[in-house]
């Protein structure tokens, strides 16, 4: 009996001495304690060493893009980290080339805050703002395509942005994930609207954040999102548009539309829209309208694989067939590309032979 | 008690009775963090560490708590906690003051904790009835050793990419696992030499 009593007591005793050894060092060894993180030479925050730089700025509201939630996959966290940031991660180095090396450029997703830090980040990034929003109404576009209709609750004055610019939802911590996630998705309705917010969803399959958004959202819930982000937008120019968007890349693409229908430019535009069947094509009766309200406006839908119940006689094929079909060689354009990298991809490649200079040619690539 | 010098203990525990090309044990490793010098000596380096601290502090956990409290059936549990909460203080430390090593070890720095020569250094130590001083030497000896053979084929296995035109199926393990054995078979030829046991 006293051995077992003393055995317990022997093991627990090894067990706590070491625990508070650790717990110990813990504190010590990986408090990172504060850092100062000095930008562009003018502005000083100070944060709590020991997270990402991406998290630690968002939290002193400076907001950087990223498609994957700071998970080093999208690279769209880029910034200039000129001291302080160590030596660059094997997570980074594919994401690098050898200018942006020379240059200290790195992922703030990657690069943890440890010590006093000295960063460049474009000017742009400083409009980003936090918007409160509540979600009004969730509709289903196609059996894997939902749009949220987003009502802007702060700030006040509501949200100022460029048609074709995206937007970062933050997704609560759920079931499926281990805390807040942040995704970005393109803002689908007029940037007039400063209250009144669409965005596109697909469902990936498994995907954490999508079945989040089309399993488990409600209407009424409240959510937060920054932004805008993007250089996907208009460009001034005589020369006429071409649209092209296959999928969820529609959306950028629609708020572009309704920035045409209110300027009435002189510049005739055309959308070729690819999907799969009849029932992959959403907004149709809404993109019918507007080639009634924008003088000029074509738009020509292609499915690649139409049902037989589909009864389909418009184009067939997927949008690289449109594009080969009826852009000449030097056509006077300015396109516009939103979709899968493949599809951006041969599409800009197929242009390009065409004889359409890259400046021309601007493209949002939905990874 | 064995009768041994420390000096003799040393460099026997490093070169003729390696842990690793010897006794065969703390193989794991080997076949992925090898392919580069430089990871190798960063493992090692860790390996040394903590192969040295749990040996001292095993040794002390042994003889003065477990043989006299009559509870020397733990030995297996305590070694082993005693050599987790060590790998934990090492990668804390790593994160910290060499974030580059910490990503390219990854998963091995952890996986440190069920290296079996760590174990094995513990159970030797006790097996054949070492002093203190005998056990630190032996434990940072066989560190050292096992440092030097990753090192090494790290090393053949850098110079073979540069320069050998290996067969496609006999890239990475099975190479790795050739060098191993065949330094092995050199490291034979120590049998036998020096008594530490």
């Amino acid at each position: 009996m006293i051995q077992l009593i003393l055995s317990l007591l022997a093991l627990s005793g090894i067990g706590a001495l070491l625990a508070l050894l650790l717990e110990i060092a813990d504190s010590f060894i990986a408090n990172y304690g504060e850092s100062h993180i000095l930008i562009n030479n003018e502005k000083d925050v100070v944060v709590e060493g020991g997270s990402p730089l991406i998290f630690s700025l968002m939290e002193n509201q400076i907001f950087i893009p990223s498609a994957c939630g700071g998970k080093g996959t999208c690279s769209m966290c880029k910034l200039k980290v000129l001291e302080g940031g160590g030596p660059v991660l094997p997570t980074e180095t594919p994401y690098l080339n050898k200018e942006e090396l020379r240059d200290h450029v790195r992922l703030s997703c990657q690069v943890k805050v440890r010590n006093d830090l000295k960063i460049e980040i474009p000017e742009e990034l400083f409009l980003v703002k936090e918007f409160q929003v509540k979600v009004a109404k969730i509709d289903l576009l196609t059996p894997n395509i939902k749009v949220l209709h987003l009502k802007i609750l702060a700030p006040n004055e509501g949200i100022s942005f460029k048609a074709g610019q995206y937007l970062q939802l933050e997704v609560p911590k759920y079931a499926l994930t281990q805390g807040p996630e942040y995704r970005a998705y393109s803002v689908a309705s007029s940037a007039d609207e400063a209250h009144d917010l669409e965005l596109v969803i697909t469902r990936v399959p498994d995907g954490a954040i999508t079945t989040y958004i089309h399993d488990y959202l409600k209407v009424g819930e409240e959510l937060r999102v920054n932004g805008p982000y993007g250089d996907f937008y208009l460009r001034e120019s005589d020369r006429d548009i071409l649209l092209i968007a296959t999928g969820s890349g529609l959306a950028p693409i629609k708020s572009m539309l309704h920035q045409l229908e209110k300027e009435q430019p002189r510049r005739k535009a055309t959308l070729f829209f690819g999907a799969r069947t009849r029932k992959d094509l959403f907004y149709y009766e809404r993109l019918r309208e507007f080639e009634k309200s924008i003088p000029g406006f074509r738009f020509v839908p292609t499915l690649s694989r139409p049902t037989d119940d589909d009864q389909w006689d418009g184009e067939k094929g997927r949008v690289t067939d449109l594009i080969e079909k009826h852009i000449p060689e030097n056509a006077n354009i300015q396109v516009y590309i939103c979709g899968g990298p493949t599809m951006v991809e041969s599409c800009e490649a197929i242009l390009r032979q065409k004889g359409i200079p890259a400046e021309h040619i601007f493209y949002d690539k939905f990874e | 008690m064995i009768n041994v010098d420390i000096g003799t203990l040393f460099f026997a525990a490093i070169f003729t009775n390696n842990i690793l090309l010897t006794n065969f044990l703390g193989l794991c490793p080997f076949l992925s963090i090898s392919r580069e010098l430089r990871s190798s000596l960063g493992l090692g380096t860790a390996v040394v560490f903590v192969m040295t601290c749990t040996a001292a502090i095993n040794y002390l956990v042994y003889h003065y708590l477990l043989e006299p409290l009559n509870l020397v059936h733990f030995r297996y549990i305590v070694f082993i906690i005693v050599i987790a909460a060590f790998v934990q203080l090492v990668e804390i430390s790593v994160e910290r003051f060499f974030p580059a090593l910490y990503f390219v070890l990854g998963i091995f720095l952890p996986l440190i904790t069920v290296n079996c020569a760590i174990l094995g250094a513990s159970l030797f130590m006790i097996i054949r009835k070492y002093t203190l001083l005998q056990s630190i030497v032996y434990g940072a000896g066989s560190g050292i050793g096992w440092m030097l053979a990753i090192a090494a084929v790290g090393a053949i296995r850098e110079k073979l990419q540069k320069t050998a035109r290996l067969p496609k199926g006999l890239e990475g393990p099975a190479i790795t696992l050739l060098i191993t054995g065949l330094m092995a078979l050199a490291f034979m030829a120590f049998s036998g030499m020096i008594q530490i046991q």
